[in-house]
């Protein structure tokens, strides 16, 4: 099994470490972008070494240890590229990956689901062009943690909920299933068109690696850790620059607007669903009444079978809401929290800048390196940051675009084929009325 | 029926008439005219005008007695305060009623100006009760209804309300229509002077006497009888209009609920107005295309008043026929009184001619009170049994003419009100044939504006 150990056992043993505190995380970010070793993540850990199992040793070179500002001027590329057109995606791609064929797993542990990851690539960091891995959920969770551990400064797309709907949903249900495949397809695309995430050797290792022997109470801790570093960090942040304020603003605005227009979406569903009780029992009366009628027996069972036509029609339209629009906008949610999240830490990069350096002044330190690893790593944030910001605006204005033109052409649709169904009535309606006309004056 | 002129220039317009109404009366006047003058050039056609002019689209039989002579409108409504028999004060609705001569005029004569008057709801209802009653073989034409039923819960149920006022003028132009079109009903005396005399028709109308017919039938209606030999042809009508009655107030109450929740998934739809507009506010390259999507999204949402305000019409159409059943099943029971009567008659027949037979033979066949009192009072004298004997002989006499009278009446009765069910029974079929397909229209209009609206919207996003 070799994904399969519950999360929950294997981190029980683990929990106590003391040491969470600085050295598993802290450390990493300095010297990342101090540039000594792009992968300090995985040095620090002692564990990470069986993490990579194909046994690429941890050679990092890539970009993704490239400074921050070659960073910046490939994506300020991009951004302009975007402006001229909007569809085209710009950025080299040198890495596909695809999220289908979802298969269940019964073993006497639990059940569970495994994913195809497919990747084509040309990259040199990959052994071969092409790899076929199967992952499951906790898989995409442990290299979204891990994602979010080597790559602090960057904003790493958000995973579907563990649970959707607060466990209403059948966990293997079709529907289900579906959804999460598609929001897990989504999130690994984001990765791999990321310029800086696609080169992360976890991200490497989770879709090229046979079996992804990750230690999981390690990667629930290093989660643990993290939230403890923020408590841990102590600086209070004095001023946050405007630019960041603007974000931080624009950002809890957005998803409030989201979240009204999940709730509007959530409310249409539930009435169209009852709009659609209502309207198959209406065309249920129609063809009772049928029953009791000569002439009119043929309108009126052509009435019923055009309302039950356009109930189809709706169905379809509310299950595409559901299934397309809805998630959407739910990964939006989530997108805005690790945003947010991103935010957070930078805040507190600067809050410990600014701590150090007036503790620096107070003391008349002549060591000023540990204060300017510092300010590096606030500029790197900033500079990351923003990059990322930039790149999510213009990623959420063609998904908005993409989705609201779907909403609206599904809509379209719909009417379409409700009108066509109303129309093949009233033409059937009047041939009979002909072929009756000419059978009487026969 | 005698050509019968309508007074003309007579009828000046009631005091209660504003110089504003007066203004629109005789913008209307105008009008028929024009219409008129259509008319005349394709003489033979002379409803069309009419009944292109008559929002209800119902089928009006065209070429019939009184319509071919008279136009009818009821263009307004007015709400009026008074005082009732009581003396309380009470606000009603009064309806205007014009009528025209729509007949061929000498070349170069004016045509003529419209009489007019006013009539409440319970006039109407009055000149159906005499209807009903006088003509008990006929399918009378039903009444919009009193209250408003069947309504999803955005309309009012107010009998004032403007928009009920408004469905109820409709009705009731489209009731008068029907009764002048009617083969039969269209000749009544009565109906005509309720188009033409204001004041003098209710004491006509009681004058006739109706009403105690109507107390004596509707007792003997209400009483329960018994047919033992019921026609099978009305046996079923009256299974078939049960049917109907039921099919159509079910039809009525899903469509009630169906409104509702459809109006409900369009209001909502008003919702992404609002929010797409406050989200415009902070984005810059999305924001227009947004805040342009929202509006139509508005649109949208205000565009299912008209849609459900059309579709009410369809469902008023429907509910004619709903109150039509209980026209249906009136003919029915008055047939089957009819019946009643005839069969005690035969049954009256019966018994007498069986004293007969025991007077003459001397046979008590059943025990009975005579057979009693001639045991123990002794024979009667012959003198007795002759005069008696004659008497009986009188009576039975009577009863045969009574019987062939009943079974008469019985005959005329089926005839003439077969021939109306089967008059009716097409209209039924024509118009809701096309009320169904007029249905279907509207359904494509209201995909129509759908499509429209999203197009537009999409058109929006598409910019963003």
């Amino acid at each position: 099994m070799s994904a399969g150990a519950p999360r929950g056992l294997a981190s029980s043993g683990q929990k106590p470490i003391g040491e969470i505190l600085h050295p598993l995380c802290l450390p990493s970010v300095y010297q990342l972008f101090v540039g000594l070793c792009g992968h300090t993540g995985l040095t620090l850990c002692p564990s990470q070494e069986a993490v990579l199992t194909n046994g690429t040793p941890v050679e990092t070179s890539s970009p993704a240890s490239a400074s921050s500002l070659f960073n910046r001027l490939q994506l300020d590329d991009d951004l302009e590229a975007d402006g001229r057109d909007p569809y085209a995606s710009t950025e080299a791609h040198d890495l596909f990956v695809t999220v289908d064929d979802p298969k269940k797993h019964v073993s006497t542990m639990e059940t569970y689901i495994t994913y195809r990851v497919s990747t084509k690539t040309t990259r040199i960091e990959f052994d071969l062009p092409e790899y076929c891995v199967r992952r499951r959920y906790q898989d995409f969770d442990w290299l979204r943690i891990k994602l979010e551990d080597s790559q602090p400064t960057h904003l790493i797309p958000p995973l579907p909920e563990k649970f959707v709907m607060k466990g209403v949903v059948d966990r293997f249900s079709e529907d289900f299933v579906e959804t999460r495949m598609k929001a897990l397809d989504k999130f690994l695309k984001r990765v791999a068109d990321h310029p800086v995430l696609s080169f992360n050797p976890h991200l490497n290792a989770f879709l090229s690696a046979k079996d992804l022997n990750k230690r999981q109470g390690l990667a629930l801790l290093t989660k643990v850790g993290e939230s403890v570093k923020h408590v841990a960090g102590g600086y209070k942040l004095k001023v946050r620059p405007a630019e960041f304020c603007a974000m931080g603003e624009y950002l809890d605005t957005f998803s409030q607007k989201l979240g009204t227009i999940d709730r509007i979406a959530q409310r249409i569903l539930f009435l169209q669903s009852e709009y659609l009780t209502e309207v198959r029992e209406y065309s249920s009366v129609y063809s009772s009444w049928a029953g009791s009628e000569e002439e009119l027996q043929r309108p009126l069972e052509g009435v019923s079978c055009t309302v039950s036509k356009s109930c189809q029609a709706l169905e379809d339209l509310s299950e595409n809401m559901g299934q397309d629009f809805l998630p959407v906008l739910r990964e939006y949610v989530l997108y805005v929290e690790s945003m947010k999240n991103v935010l957070r830490k930078r805040d507190q990069s600067q809050a410990e800048y600014e701590g150090r350096l007036e503790a620096a002044v107070l003391r008349r330190q002549e060591d000023k390196s540990p204060v300017e690893k510092c300010q590096d790593r606030v500029e790197c944030f900033n500079a990351d940051l923003k990059a990322d910001w930039e790149r999510w605006q213009s990623n959420k204005r063609q998904d908005f675009k993409q989705l609201l033109t779907g909403v609206a052409d599904k809509n379209i649709h719909y009417f379409e084929t409700c009108q066509a169904a109303w129309e093949s009535f009233i033409t059937v309606l009047q041939d009979k009325q002909t072929e009756d006309r000419t059978g009487e004056t026969n | 029926m005698g050509r019968r002129e309508p007074s003309r220039g007579g009828a000046s317009a009631p005091a209660q008439l504003t110089a504003d109404q007066q203004r629109k009366r005789e913008v209307k006047m105008m009008a028929d005219s024009d219409s008129a003058d259509v008319a005349l050039i394709g003489n033979t056609d002379l409803t069309s005008s009419e009944s292109e002019n008559n929002i209800v689209n119902t089928m009006v039989e065209k070429g019939t007695a009184l319509l071919r002579k008279i136009e009818i409108n009821v263009p307004e409504a007015e709400k009026r305060t008074g005082k009732n028999t009581v003396n309380m004060q009470e606000t009603y609705t009064a309806y205007l009623i014009e009528t025209r001569p729509a007949e061929s005029l000498p070349e170069g004569s004016v045509p003529a100006t419209p009489d007019s008057l006013w009539r409440r709801y319970s006039e109407f209802e009055l000149l159906r009760m005499y209807l009903l009653v006088t003509y008990p073989y006929i399918i009378i034409p039903p009444l919009p209804e009193k209250r408003a039923e069947f309504v999803w819960h955005k309309l009012s149920a107010d009998n004032l309300d403007p928009d009920f006022v408004e469905r109820r003028r409709v009705g009731l132009e489209n009731f008068l229509l029907r009764v002048a079109s009617h083969p039969v009903l269209s000749t009544d005396k009565i109906f005509y002077r309720f188009l033409t005399e204001e004041k003098k028709w209710k004491d006509e109308v009681l004058e006739t006497g109706f009403q105690d017919k109507a107390d004596s039938r509707l007792k003997s209606l209400s009483a329960m009888y018994r047919v033992k030999n019921p026609d099978k042809k009305f046996t079923a009508l009256k299974l078939y209009s049960d049917e109907l009655s039921a099919a159509i107030s079910q039809l009525l109450r899903v469509r009630a609920r169906v409104a509702d929740r459809l109006y409900g998934v369009y209001k909502v739809h008003g919702n992404y107005g609002r929010v797409f507009s406050e989200w415009s506010a902070i984005e810059k390259e999305m924001g227009d295309g947004l805040q342009s999507a929202g509006h139509h999204m508005d649109t949208y949402a205000a565009s299912i008043d008209d849609i459900l305000e059309e579709e009410e019409h369809y469902a008023d159409q429907l509910k004619e026929y709903l109150f039509y059943t209980d026209a249906v099943r009136s003919v029915c029971r008055k047939h089957e009184l009819i019946q009643y009567e005839l069969e005690t008659a035969a049954q009256d027949l019966v018994s007498k001619k069986q004293q007969k037979e025991e007077l003459t033979t001397g046979t008590v066949r059943i025990f009975s009170l005579k057979g009693m009192t001639s045991k123990i009072f002794g024979q009667e004298s012959q003198e007795q049994r002759e005069s008696r004997l004659a008497a009986l002989e009188q009576s039975i006499q009577e009863g045969e003419e009574a019987l062939k009278e009943k079974n008469k009446e019985c005959q005329e009765f089926l005839q003439t009100a077969w021939e109306d069910i089967e008059r009716f029974k097409e209209q039924k079929d024509r118009d809701l044939r096309d009320a169904l397909i007029n249905y279907a229209i509207m359904q494509i209009t209201m995909c129509k504006k759908g499509i429209q609206v999203w197009s537009n919207a999409k058109e929006c996003f598409n910019k963003m």
